[in-house]
């Protein structure tokens, strides 16, 4: 089981609350566990990763550990500690705008 | 007793303010989608109680939200706006060719004859359409794909389709608007275009009066005359008497002819309104006095509109799709400012009310009269 943390409004717009709890077969990457949260809320395709071209939305971050992992290949390993569930996968809303 | 919904866009949010027949009362509801950019709202006057929102974020981008009891519950619909076909390109600011990106939805256009039928305007400038409420959505590709796209250039606002006007006699025509690229109509569903921007003056494109290149900021017709259109260029407000066969200046009087928004009333199709802004640098109302100007004679002889409108110290803007009129008697006229205000008028502009003060800067007004 995979933990994913949604910023506010994706939380509004995919009518959740807390964590995500997501299942994941084969690598667990930040492809892997964004197509298993796009496939269990359709209404979040498009809002975190560009629909054309699959790539991170410029405004959308991800972090988990305490590292920034937005930069990271969308096909490398996750932490192992994401992997295992101990610590979540947190898709953040990037400082910007007014 | 009938009564209006107004559907309001905002920065940071929709509000739908309603009343009855009278227009004294007003109910405030929202914000709905808080936080997010809402360029737009709207519903058929045929089906009150579908509505279509365009929802967009620069953060997590575009969705679209349906609803089917007149705003009062929402859901996402579909968001995949696909060019289709090869993306092409279209000139870019520095001069250079850029391929079409999509970044949001301006304007959705619901069809009178059909609630699952909606169209929808983007930036960068496409049309699109859903056949089935908004789930699906499919490019009208003979618009970007005209001959002249490669040459069309985005405003300062962005290369936007803002304006989409149904033909309510002739479902195959359909007249829309680009920024800053000018005005198109189709007579065949879409298929093809054809530039209307004969008679258009521009001086700030080399050639003043090239085919496209021109910053139309809003068109408006009166559905009783479908072959006459009214314009608010960029400068200069502009009058069609043949569906854009040619275009002439009806600025007459008005003390400055930039602006924005353009509406005609809804039982005098010889009447019409717009705000006059003082200069395309200067994004405000002349002399800090919000008026709205009034022709009853379509055009060249203007009448400024002030009872209940702020006199003194007052520089806010009405943006191109924030103007909207009801179809009760006597017709109703609203607008909202980038500073928050939604005005409304019971008696074709005569006198006028703020029905709320203090929203996010309004992008967007429609009303829809109600049974």
């Amino acid at each position: 089981m995979i933990r994913v943390v949604l910023p506010a409004h994706l939380k509004n717009l995919a009518r959740v609350s807390g964590e995500l709890h997501v299942d994941v077969s084969g690598p667990v990457t930040q492809r892997s566990v964004l197509d298993a949260v796009e496939e269990r809320y359709p209404v979040l395709r498009g809002t975190i990763r560009d629909r054309r071209s699959g790539l991170r939305r410029a405004f959308v971050r991800f972090y988990a550990c305490e590292e920034d992992l937005s930069n990271e290949s969308p096909d490398a390993p996750l932490p192992e500690r994401v992997a295992s569930g101990d610590e979540p996968f947190l898709i953040v809303g990037a400082m910007a705008g007014g | 007793m009938s009564g209006v919904r107004v559907l309001v866009g905002t920065r940071k949010g929709a509000f739908i303010l309603t009343a009855d027949g009278g227009r004294r009362d007003w109910q405030v509801s929202g914000p709905h989608f808080g936080g997010w950019e809402i360029y737009h709202v709207n519903g058929a006057s045929t089906h009150p109680d579908r509505l279509y929102a365009s929802q967009s974020s620069g953060w997590f981008g575009q969705l679209i939200q349906r609803s089917d009891d007149g705003g009062r519950t929402w859901q996402p619909v579909g968001n995949d706006f696909a060019y289709e076909g090869a993306v092409g390109e279209h000139l870019w600011y520095d001069g250079t060719p850029r391929p079409w990106e999509f970044k949001r939805i301006w304007h959705l256009e619901p069809a009178a004859d059909d609630p699952d039928v909606v169209y929808a305007g983007a930036e960068d400038a496409a049309l699109f359409r859903s056949a089935d409420g908004g789930q699906s959505w499919q490019e009208l590709p003979g618009l970007r794909t005209h001959e002249s796209g490669p040459r069309w250039q985005p405003g300062a606002g962005g290369m936007c389709l803002h304006t989409i006007i149904l033909d309510p006699t002739n479902r195959d025509r359909i007249f829309v608007a680009i920024s800053a690229a000018g005005a198109f109509r189709t007579d065949d569903g879409g298929a093809t275009w054809l530039p209307i921007n004969r008679g258009l003056r521009s001086e700030q494109i080399p050639d003043q009066d090239a085919e496209v290149g021109h910053c139309v900021h809003r068109l408006a017709m009166h559905p009783s005359r479908p072959d006459v259109l009214f314009m608010q260029k960029h400068w200069d407000v502009m009058r069609t008497d043949d569906a854009g066969g040619s275009w002439h200046e009806i600025s007459g009087n008005l003390p400055t002819d930039f602006g924005f928004p353009i509406a005609v009333h809804a039982h005098e199709p010889e009447t019409v309104y717009v705000v006059p802004i003082k200069s395309d640098s200067e994004h405000y109302v002349p002399d800090g006095r919000l008026r709205v100007y009034r022709s009853r004679t379509g055009g060249h002889e203007w009448e400024p509109l002030t009872a209940g409108l702020p006199q003194e110290h007052c520089y806010v803007n009405v943006l191109r799709d924030a103007m909207a009129v009801d179809t009760l008697d006597p017709c109703g006229i609203y607008f909202g400012t980038t500073g928050g205000q939604v005005y409304g008028s019971a008696d074709g502009g005569d006198t006028w009310v703020p029905i709320v003060r203090d929203l996010p800067a309004v992008l967007s007004v429609e009303v829809q009269t109600l049974p």
